[in-house]
């Protein structure tokens, strides 16, 4: 659409010149979703990682999340010091936002904050 | 809504208005979907005459009392993002304190209509007319008509939305008359009932549609920004256009239209006043008599300010060998101190080679009369051929100041 020599092509990077015109883009700048409402995961710039062997299973990581991505699994899990619980942790990624109250809560300091990248 | 009109029918009829009540007037019969306002002199009269509407029934619109301007105008934005017919009034402070939504509501491209009575800006306070609060708005996007009398407020409303809805348009419009000069004379007016919205039927459906998710308001970078800033220039190039239009198609209907901008006896003249609002009809007496002694005077008012008809303009004044602008408002720290002085300047005289005086006059509704346009285009007269006299501001009826 943009003409070589013409005035719309002036001052522009060779980048922007392939970006779409005044006349592609949507009146008032509205703009699509990029992905599905439901998932929060380019939020984070960290995710958080629960440490099953550490776990205390003390549940205060699901009261204190505030979007509900803690997730509490039924089901018999062993440690390696041979520790049996019925229940397990674990995060839901596409509604973290990677806020990190999890990991500042848990008494076992069982959960870690690792860089997104 | 549409089930309303085919239960109330309002015929047409002619009443005797204000500016401010005419406004009410078509703002019931265009059938405006929501109303957010917060009352200031000297506009309040619009928003109690539609509140009035709304109590009684005779318009089915969501009225919203909101607790400030800011919050009027933003309850409206979210309203015609969702294919409201949206409306609100206000005046001076009020104006000053919409202002950063002003632009908001223009860059998301929304079709919103305001009526401004036009109103001294604080300080020191004045409840009464000048244009101070119009042109600090001047540059926010917004399409502005400058109106002279309680029928040409009823008709340009209606036109307004027929020109805000337009698809190539979509544009929010400020209709502006002068508070007190003309939002409280009353005249005969006729309002056109059910035949308004015939004539500007709801074309808007909203930017937010069923189902489909959608962020309004969104970031745009360095990379995405300009872009959308040229659409409203472009936008405002095809405004021009359409309300020409809209202005021929309104007369074809109800037989009173009104052009872009009107001349008086300005085919022949060598002198001549460019003004809007209120000073319409004492600049035509104006220019009787300054015929009548002699002087070749004409009359200009601009209707349309925002986009200015500039190529008619240029056309028009092209014959004058001096045209004076008459602001009522002050550019401060400039030599030639009129905003539209500076405006039509640069836009229309340099093309038409004509010299322009800028007078700044009726500052805080000091009194400006016929007799007083009189005396500039004698003054006009007198300097028309001299360059230097032009270069600065007149300050027309200060005490102390310069007199012609």
């Amino acid at each position: 659409m943009l003409k070589e020599g013409r005035p719309g092509w002036w001052g522009l990077t060779k980048r922007s010149r392939a970006l779409p015109a005044w006349f592609e883009l949507p009146p008032g700048a509205v703009a699509r979703p990029s992905r599905p409402l439901d998932d929060k995961s380019s939020w984070r710039t960290q995710r958080p990682v629960i440490d099953g062997d550490r776990c205390l299973r003390c549940r205060l990581c699901y009261l204190f999340c505030p979007d509900g991505a803690i997730v509490e699994v039924d089901g018999r899990a062993v440690t390696s010091i041979g520790k049996t619980y019925d229940v397990s942790y674990s995060v839901d990624y596409s509604l973290c936002k990677g806020c990190g109250i999890c990991a500042e809560e848990c008494p076992a300091r069982a959960i870690t904050m690792v860089p997104e990248v | 809504m549409s089930r309303t009109l085919m239960e109330e029918p309002f015929g047409a009829s002619t009443e005797v208005l204000s500016a401010n009540k005419a406004v009410a007037y078509a703002v019931r019969d265009v059938d405006v979907d929501v109303v957010a306002a917060y009352p200031i002199t000297p506009q309040t009269a619009v928003v109690e005459e539609i509140a009035r509407m709304v109590a009684d029934g005779e318009l089915e619109a969501e009225y919203v009392h909101v607790e400030s301007e800011h919050s009027a105008i933003s309850v409206l934005a979210g309203a015609s993002a969702v294919g409201a017919r949206v409306f609100t009034a206000t005046s001076s402070q009020g104006l000053a304190l919409m202002h950063e939504v002003l632009h908001i509501v223009s860059g998301l491209r929304l079709p919103v209509v305001m009526a401004v009575a036009t109103r001294a800006l604080s300080a020191p306070i004045s409840i009464w007319n000048d244009h101070s609060d119009i042109m600090n708005a001047r540059d926010a996007g917004w399409v502005i008509y400058f109106v002279s009398n309680a029928q040409e407020a009823y008709d340009t409303v209606v036109q307004a939305y027929r020109l805000a809805e337009d698809p190539d348009v979509l544009l929010p419009v400020m209709v502006a008359y002068d508070g007190f000069l003309v939002s409280h004379a009353s005249e005969p007016v006729r309002v056109e009932g059910r035949r308004a919205i015939s004539f500007a039927p709801k074309r808007w459906r909203g930017l937010l549609l069923g189902g489909e998710p959608l962020s309004v308001g969104t970031l745009a970078t360095p990379d995405f920004y300009y872009e959308f800033k040229y659409q409203q220039v472009v936008a405002m190039r095809n405004a021009l256009r359409v309300s020409e239009r809209v202005d021929a198609d309104f007369g074809r209907e109800f037989g009173r239209s009104y052009g872009l901008f009107e001349a008086y006896m300005l085919d022949d003249a060598e002198v001549a006043l460019l003004v809007t609002s209120s000073l319409w009809s004492p600049l035509k007496r104006a220019v009787e008599r300054a015929r009548r002694e002699g002087i070749r005077a004409g009359g200009v008012r601009l209707r349309l300010y925002r986009p200015l008809p500039r190529d008619g303009l240029v056309k028009a004044v092209s014959g004058l060998r001096i045209l004076g602008v008459v602001d009522r408002a002050i550019g401060y720290g400039l030599p030639v101190a009129g905003p539209l002085a500076t405006e039509i300047t640069v836009n229309v005289a340099l093309q038409a080679e004509v010299m322009v005086k800028s007078i700044v006059a009726g500052i805080g509704q000091r009194s400006l009369t016929h007799g007083d346009l009189l005396a500039m285009l004698r003054y006009l007269d007198k300097v028309k051929g001299r360059r230097e006299e032009v270069r600065d501001t007149l300050f027309y009826g200060v005490r102390g100041g310069e007199a012609p």
